[in-house]
């Protein structure tokens, strides 16, 4: 306590200790007011981070390992029972949380790259350049995108990479739009123009003066994006044109066990099988839109409370 | 109207009245245990600065809260009636029948989809005050008492067909419509040119002395109220500073924090013989797209004195202030600094020409970038044109921030942590770091409180003297020229209407606008209004 | 001319090039394909001749602007092509029209679509505009709650659930949709309960949700407040205050939620084995049937485009500011 005050006093450093100390309590601050629903999100969102992690670590079989008994019930060998070809679906399910989750995260972070930097572009430069993209999104945006997914993957064929470079180029139109529409609103405010009036280039303008005042409604954005691009993938999974066998993957499980859903009134837990993927992806989902809620609910100022 | 009583008798009586809001996740104590007597047919203006108050006040004297407020204590006796203690659906009796309320944006509290004439004459159907007819024909009188255009006809439109000033006279017919024991007036003529406002002043105070209703009025600024009301109550903080009569209340306010509510008032600069022009706007034509915004533009100003360029919204006026910085390149004419010609356009000029010439905004609050801290916001200049980096830039930082009164410890601070004169401190600091000659204050106190815009022009006016700076100051207001300008600049309709030196141009006979200008500005005498009027009918 | 008319006539314009822009897409894809395609549709015995003449079919030996032009006019009169599947590297061609294949299937997936907008508009706008109402409510709270949990759902998680409840361990309803035309409409109806069911939930969470927040963004407009001051009852301040000037907002949330339906279906389709046009677009991209594809796709777009072209001009139509120029 009483370094804490020395180190206060001193002019120098001053500063730097205050801003660091109100950072930390700021945070720690929002996280002891958070609601029940934002502390379970964030629990389930660690807990799938760190079973993507360890996967190979937590699941007692290899991912394509196949076993002689196909539809082998729920036991203590086969936690959660075999599949239609005999894989063990507990290991399964573990290595579903690295490769589905893997995938939506690298297609995200592609499509806010894609539409953020464009985004940006089109924000700064509202000539050419915005016509040019805000016109070819709308047409973009025209087509839903799950459908345009299916045409693409039609044509292309479903690799992961294809299904990656499709969902987030499609995803990125939503960034983008979002990006510019934020952007907007900052390039406009007079610091904007002060530091243009300095003679500052576009790349500071950019970097220092827009992306930080950005920042907060586009983490939210992420946190959506990331929902709708997982929800996609484990659709087109389902529907057989995603992620292809022998990957483990939630979607396409749902699909391959669909038919034990028919012996749930003689076995409870085989009727439950098909659903248990379909709950990781809805959980996963669930945490994330918790914490968004909050997120936003606390950056926009309680705007609902008005 | 209920059983008209005497004029005199007590109608309104709130008594040790709080409020508390909702923000920051805890109640904040907005009114501090206020009490208030207004007697029927009496106006009693409200004043108090941003935070005071008082239109929470205002709202409260119509039992209504505001959503995420909440009376904690008090009571509101309306009539003998408390309704602190009243439900929504008993004060809706009240409400638009006995007490009515102008709002201060006409614009956004009109429904966009119905008549001007429905809206008017609502609440005067509804509690069955009169038929519809009746009061149609009664709010063609309204309209016509309050000098509206065509007043058979006006309320047919919609609230989107008719301009800001009639808007908020129309507002006032609808106050008026249903014969109300009390009138809420919560900044009515804000947000309008003082042209406008005088006019609408002066319609709103024939129907309220007319209809001889009681109104409470609310405002920041002092001269217009004390055109309107009969008693004024000073407010700062959500407590009451003092209550006087008007007459009383201007010549011997008690409060040395009354007094500072026209302390600008007080200000007047000696003015700076004209010497050699620094900066000289010659034949100026500018556009924005295709609508052509000035014409032929002329002005010079002389080196180190403050030339101020007065006018009303669309006059022009910041525009100046674009082509002169570069982000409005000319059509015609040219601009010259200290004797040579500047590009026209921003990326054409150069380095040590754009730090020559710096800007300080109207509002602090978006001139700042939120997240940068003051160290950043300073010392960006600094670097960027002068190249001072590391040590020598927080030391020269510093220097700055004890020029305009602040110190060290504001180093780290984000803008958000500052108040409202602090942040426009740091943005005259940042003008400052470029070592400029030529600097463009654009309405730089017109959003602050009157006391804070006092420290802020003599802040301007000491750092004139010690650094021998240039200013041309853009601004609305009148007081503000005499405090600050050595020469004025009047403009209208993008043209520069008069120009020279501020005794020549305060001084009569002026141009007509010119003269409509001055005229306009409320004065600081409770018989202005009646003057001016009865001067301008003759 | 009338503002009101001018600014609709803009829209139409306005959809009209996007519809174009989309058909070129559309189109467009046939271009990608790689080129050894001829062959994997055919099959590796095909021989040289078989793939050329495939080629020559497709046209790909004409410029692609003559090719499109061809199409678009063939889309005009309701001629989508002709499937790829059915033909053999023999050269037998059993394939068949891809108009033909969607028709039916058309029909079916609109029946669906509609008796599930039947349900859910009313119902959504009723929950979001009661939930704006009360806002804060343990009733808002809780609804709010359940549909932020069901917008989270994938749409198949949602469907397997309800089959485990009703069809499966409760055998209520049936979880095979499979009709076809000679289905009365009381069975059809009952076939499809369990579809409509499933995005009914889906859908009135999403519409349920943007009315609510539509509604709680007009509800906070100074003239709700000067409405309110003025003794307006609740009922009126929303019917006379809030209701005329939030038609363009609930018109965009309908259409945005409609064209989510014709997405949904398709997943849904694949579920319950629904003959829809939903699950023949999966079949066909399974075995990249590229016309089939392509037709089914532009449907979906059409539909698409038309509903939220409805919007915006209920939107442009109700606008005062629009209707009643200065």
């Amino acid at each position: 306590m009483s370094e804490d005050i020395q180190t206060y006093s001193a002019t120098a450093e001053s500063g730097n200790v205050y801003e660091r100390r109100s950072r930390w309590a700021k945070i720690k601050l929002a996280a002891r007011k958070s609601p029940y629903t934002a502390r379970f999100g964030i629990t389930v969102i660690l807990i799938y981070v760190l079973v993507a992690l360890l996967a190979p670590l937590l699941a007692p079989y290899g991912e394509a390992q196949v076993f002689p008994a196909p539809y082998e019930p729920w036991s203590s060998t086969h936690f959660f029972g075999t599949d239609q070809i005999g894989r063990d679906i507990f290991s399964r399910m573990i290595y579903g949380a690295r490769n589905t989750v893997g995938i939506a995260v690298a297609t995200t972070l592609l499509s806010f790259l894609i539409g953020g930097s464009l985004g940006l572009a089109a924000a700064i430069d509202r000539r050419w350049i915005d016509q040019i993209f805000s016109r070819s999104v709308d047409v973009l945006m025209a087509i839903p995108s799950l459908i345009f997914a299916l045409v693409l993957l039609s044509i292309f064929g479903s690799t992961v990479l294809n299904l990656i470079i499709i969902i987030a180029v499609l995803d990125a139109t939503r960034v983008f739009r979002l990006t510019r529409s934020v952007a907007v609103n900052v390039v406009v405010m007079d610091y904007v123009e002060a530091a243009k009036l300095r003679g500052e280039g576009l790349g500071w303008v950019m970097r220092r003066e827009i992306l930080p005042n950005i920042l907060p409604p586009l983490i939210a954005e992420f946190g959506l994006r990331f929902c709708f691009v997982f929800l996609t993938i484990a659709a087109l999974s389902f529907l057989g044109v995603g992620i292809q066998p022998p990957t483990a993957d939630w979607g396409s499980m749902v699909r391959e066990n669909a038919n034990l859903l028919q012996f749930a009134q003689y076995d409870l837990r085989a009727g439950l099988t098909p659903l248990l993927p379909a709950a990781a992806i809805a959980l996963l989902t669930v945490a994330v839109n918790f914490v968004v809620d909050w997120f936003l609910h606390k950056t926009s100022g309680l705007r609902d409370e008005q | 109207m209920s059983n008209k009583a005497q004029k005199g008798d007590v109608l309104l009586d709130i008594k040790s009245l709080e409020i508390e809001g909702f923000s920051d996740e805890k109640w904040h104590e907005i009114i501090k245990g206020v009490d208030l007597t207004l007697r029927r047919g009496e106006v009693m203006g409200l004043i108090g600065e941003s935070g005071a108050g008082k239109s929470t006040l205002g709202l409260a004297a119509m039992g209504y809260t505001q959503p995420g407020c909440r009376i904690t204590g008090g009571s509101i006796n309306f009539d003998g009636v408390n309704l602190a203690q009243m439900s929504d659906e008993q004060m809706r009796g009240y409400w638009g029948n006995r007490m009515t309320y102008v709002a201060q944006s006409a614009a956004a509290s009109f429904n966009p989809a119905h008549r001007l004439i429905e809206q008017t004459t609502s609440s005067t159907i509804r509690f069955g005050i009169k038929e519809k007819a009746e009061a149609h024909k009664d709010a063609h009188v309204l309209y016509a008492a309050l000098n509206l255009p065509d007043p058979t006809n006006i309320g047919d439109r919609y609230p989107h067909q008719v301009s800001g000033g009639q808007l908020q006279r129309v507002m006032t017919a609808m106050a008026m419509s249903p014969r109300p024991d009390l009138i809420i007036f919560d900044e009515p003529t804000t947000a309008l040119d003082v042209t406008t406002q005088v006019e609408v002043l002066s319609s709103m105070r024939a129907i309220v002395e007319e209809f001889n209703t009681a109104a409470i009025y609310i405002t920041h600024d002092l001269a217009v109220v004390a055109q309107m009301a009969d008693v004024i109550k000073v407010l700062r903080y959500g407590e009451e500073v003092e209550e006087a009569a008007t007459r009383q209340m201007l010549k011997s306010p008690k409060q040395d924090y009354t007094k500072s509510l026209w302390s600008v008032r007080a200000l007047q600069k000696e003015e700076h013989t004209a010497t050699d022009s620094i900066m000289s706007l010659r034949g100026i034509d500018a556009a924005y797209g295709t609508a052509k915004v000035l014409f032929d533009v002329d002005i010079d100003v002389p080196k180190g004195s403050t030339v101020a360029v007065v006018g009303e919204s669309g006059s022009g006026k910041s525009t100046t202030a674009r082509v002169i910085t570069g982000l409005l390149p000319q059509s015609a004419g040219s601009v010259v600094f200290d004797g040579d010609a500047l590009p026209e356009r921003l990326a054409d000029r150069t380095k040590e020409q754009k730090r020559r010439i710096q800007m300080i905004y109207q509002m602090a609050d978006t001139a700042m970038n939120p997240r940068q801290t003051v160290r950043d916001i300073i010392g960006r200049p600094l670097e960027f044109y002068l190249g001072v980096r590391g040590k020598a830039n927080t030391e020269r930082v510093i220097e700055l921030l004890e020029m305009i009164e602040l110190n060290a410890d504001f180093l780290e601070r984000l803008p958000a942590e500052l108040s409202g004169g602090q942040k426009q401190r740091i943005c005259i600091a940042r003008a400052l770091a470029a070592n400029p000659e030529f600097i463009i204050c654009d309405e730089v106190t017109s959003a602050l409180d009157q006391i804070v815009q006092e420290g802020i022009l003599k802040l301007l006016l000491r750092l004139q003297s010690e650094l021998g700076l240039t200013y041309m100051f853009i601004t609305h207001d009148i007081s503000t020229v005499k405090a600050i300008a050595d020469q004025v600049v009047v403009m209208n309709e993008g043209r520069v209407v008069e120009q020279g030196s501020k005794t020549e141009v305060f001084q009569p006979p002026h141009p007509a606008y010119t003269e409509l200008l001055l005229s306009s500005v409320p004065e600081m005498d409770p018989d202005w209004l009646t003057n001016l009027n009865a001067a301008r009918n003759r | 001319m009338h503002p009101v008319l001018v600014t609709v006539l803009q829209r139409l314009a306005l959809g009209l090039a996007t519809l174009v822009a989309v058909s070129i897409i559309i189109f467009i894809s046939i271009e990608m394909l790689p080129g050894d395609f001829g062959q994997i549709i055919l099959g590796q015995a095909a021989t040289k001749a078989t793939v050329a003449a495939f080629r020559a079919e497709l046209g790909l030996d004409m410029p692609a602007y003559l090719r499109y032009f061809d199409w678009i006019a063939g889309v005009l009169q309701g001629d989508l092509g002709t499937s790829f599947s059915g033909r053999a590297a023999s050269g037998q061609d059993r394939s068949r029209e891809v108009a033909e294949l969607i028709g039916p299937r058309l029909q079916n997936t609109l029946f669906l679509a509609g008796i599930t907008a039947l349900i859910s508009v009313p119902l959504a706008l009723i929950l979001g505009i009661s939930t704006a109402l009360y806002r804060n409510t343990i009733y808002d709270r809780s609804i709010n709650a359940a549909t932020l949990t069901t917008i989270s759902f994938p749409e198949f998680f949602v469907a397997y659930i309800l089959i485990l409840f009703l069809s499966s361990l409760n055998q209520w309803l049936p979880s095979l949709a499979n009709v076809d035309a000679s289905t009365p409409l009381g069975e059809r109806l009952t076939r499809i309960a369990l579809p409509a069911l499933t995005l009914t939930l889906v859908i009135i969470a999403h519409m349920m949700r943007m009315t609510r927040a539509a509604i709680i963004n007009l509800l906070a407009s100074p003239y709700i407040q000067m409405a309110r001051l003025s003794g307006a009852s609740r009922t009126e301040v929303i019917v006379k205050h809030a209701l005329p000037n939030a038609w363009a907002p609930i018109a965009t949330v309908i259409a945005f939620n409609l064209a989510y339906l014709v997405v949904g279906v398709v997943v849904v389709e694949v579920v319950f084995v629904y003959p829809g046009i939903g699950q023949l677009m999966v079949d066909a991209v399974t075995t990249r049937d590229i016309p089939v594809v392509q037709g089914c796709a532009l449907i979906f777009a059409v539909t698409y485009i038309l509903l939220n072209l409805t919007a915006d001009i209920i939107g442009i139509i109700t606008n005062p500011r629009l209707l009643h120029p200065k």
